[in-house]
């Protein structure tokens, strides 16, 4: 038991995990079938935008609804550029539109505190929508896009790549001074300001750096789904969806996210293919037993099962 | 010389003026004390000096430098810490990274991780909390989250530390030890402007005592002037 506990503490061993796993994970398209690998393209999308939203959320309390604006801006991006741009750049465009747009609402709007932020970044979704489809209509005359078509395998080369540097920029800043700043954000802003802390620009800032990723999220999978318009761009189940799958994964930990990500985005797509109809009353069933039952999310539960189980074995022993 | 001083300052909340007025400076390692009955604008005022909130009218220096404007996290950088009378720790972090923040952010120059491991050790035990690293400040008792937040302003490296109300709430060994704390505060070379119920105290340690009521500067000297002073006694005889 000792080995195993001491397994769990050290990091160089996650290290070696996560190492494995992402070897497994890019060599897929080797082994895998198409569907396993648009299925898994599927599921990182998710992951991608949970994590991201977690990665503001968790230390400070700002719960955004803003991540399909972010998502559909990276959508746009990649309709409007695609064509001129390679994939990479027009990838990397989307997430950058994305960051430039968080950082002037932030600027604007991280004023607010609590509910009335949440309900400025959901009405952002919808104003960034209709002002879409107002341009779209009446100046180029267009309804929808057709975006480039890329290779399943070139997709998931790149939304694996996106993950895997959101996962080192979370990781790094989780550890760095500034994680230590956006926590005591989120616990105290008027103390944290008078500690020195550059409340404004580090919440913006870190708003801006999600909403990167969320963008470049949005701008590969636009080359997936091959006609665009503004209401599936800005698709308000994306501001949603990783909201319950982080409450559902927790937040605790780095990969807390990712497991409810992952696992809520596998229940979904099957529920989606399996019973469509039933879809939004079991997900609704879901999360309300997530929220009244787990308040630290599966992750948290489990480690609480697997630390009576340590606590146990110590006593026996 | 003066290390702060404030001409004019007022802020109006409504047609509420908390603070009317009022000309004060502290000087170089002085202990000043600031007293006044309850709704005085004592905080109102230390709200101006950390920028919480901007003088109308009024303008404020530290060291010849308006800082009337500035953001609190710049008058902090500055060299101007605070305590807050409604303590504010960090409830869900450890006693320990609370006092990290102020010494990764608050301070003028930039400081590595193990310096401000350092610093964070040494002035944990300076203000008695070294045997609580670990704890989490929301499971410390009041008189150590205040004794945290002194440490925590300290770890900012200030030249002007305000305190608000640090001993309201505790017992007679627990002011001396805080009185003690005060006196050492100002040994390191750092001047102290604090604002005081506990008369025990502030007649023990402050150099200079000014007192504010409805908003006004109505007395000012030493501990003995302010005690004898007619209009003082007034006031607080008739709260
Ligand atoms: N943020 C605020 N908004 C409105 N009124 C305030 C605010 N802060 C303080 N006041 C009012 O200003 C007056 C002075 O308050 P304060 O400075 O806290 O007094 P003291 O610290 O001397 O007890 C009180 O009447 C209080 O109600
Ligand atoms: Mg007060």
């Amino acid at each position: 038991m000792d080995i195993i506990r001491g397994v769990f503490k050290m990091p160089r061993l996650w290290w070696l995990i996560s190492l494995i796993l992402l070897v497994l994970l890019a060599t897929l398209p080797l082994y895998g079938s198409a569907y396993t690998v648009i299925l898994i393209t599927a599921i990182i999308m998710y992951v991608i935008l949970t994590v991201s939203w977690t990665m503001f959320f968790a230390p400070t309390g700002y719960l955004s609804l803003a991540t399909a604006a972010f998502f559909g801006i990276g959508i746009y991006t990649m309709a409007i550029l695609g064509e001129q741009l390679p994939l990479l750049p027009a990838v990397i465009a989307g997430g950058l539109v994305s960051f430039v747009v968080a950082l002037i609402v932030g600027a604007i709007t991280l004023r607010l505190r609590g509910v009335y932020f949440t309900i400025f970044t959901f009405g952002l979704v919808e104003l960034i929508k209709h002002l879409l489809l107002f341009w779209e209509i009446n100046v180029t005359g267009t309804r929808g896009r057709f975006v480039v078509l890329e290779n399943n395998n070139t997709i998931f080369g790149v939304i694996l790549g996106i993950f895997v540097v959101l996962m080192l920029t979370y990781y790094l800043l989780r550890r760095s001074k500034y994680g230590l700043a956006l926590r005591s954000i989120g616990e105290n802003e008027e103390a944290a300001a008078h500690l020195g802390v550059n409340v404004n620009l580090l919440k913006v800032f870190t708003f801006a750096l999600s909403a990167f990723f969320m963008g470049a999220a949005g701008a590969i999978m636009a080359t997936r789904w091959t006609y665009v318009d503004p209401y599936v761009a800005f698709n308000v189940l994306h501001s949603f969806l990783p909201v319950l799958m982080a409450i559902f994964g927790g937040m605790s930990q780095l990969y807390s996210p990712i497991i409810g990500a992952v696992i809520f985005a596998y229940i979904e797509e099957q529920l989606l293919t399996r019973f469509p109809e039933y879809f939004m009353l079991i997900f609704g069933v879901i999360l309300v037993v997530a929220i009244l039952y787990l308040p630290n999310g599966l992750v948290g539960l489990v480690r609480k099962w697997w630390q009576k189980g340590l606590r146990e074995e110590n006593v026996n022993s | 010389m003066s290390i702060l001083e404030g001409e004019g300052v007022t802020k109006y909340f409504g047609g509420l003026a908390a603070v009317s007025d009022v000309d004060f400076h502290v000087d170089q390692s002085e202990i000043v004390g600031l007293i006044g009955p309850n709704g005085a604008g004592k905080t109102t005022l230390f709200n101006t000096i950390s920028a919480a909130i901007a003088p109308r009218p009024g303008v404020i220096r530290f060291k010849g430098k308006r800082i009337t404007g500035l953001k609190p996290y710049q008058v902090c950088r500055m060299g101007i810490a605070r305590t807050f009378q409604s303590v504010k720790v960090f409830n869900n972090m450890p006693v320990f990274e609370n006092v990290r923040l102020g010494s990764f952010f608050g301070t003028a120059t930039r400081m590595s991780s193990a310096e401000s491991a350092k610093e964070a050790e040494e002035l944990l035990d300076f203000v008695g909390l070294s045997a609580m690293n670990t704890t989490l400040a929301g499971d410390l008792t009041l008189v150590n989250q205040k004794r945290l937040e002194v440490a925590r302003a300290l770890a900012t490296k200030p030249e002007l530390l305000l305190i608000d109300e640090l001993m309201a709430g505790l017992n007679n060994t627990e002011v001396a030890q805080a009185m003690k704390l005060v006196t050492s505060i100002r040994d390191k070379g750092i001047t102290i402007f604090m604002i005081e119920h506990v008369m025990k105290a502030i007649m023990g340690v402050c150099d200079r005592i000014m007192v504010l009521h409805h908003g006004v500067k109505i007395a000012e000297g030493t501990p003995q002037q302010v005690a004898t002073s007619q209009t003082v006694v007034e006031v607080y005889l008739g709260e």
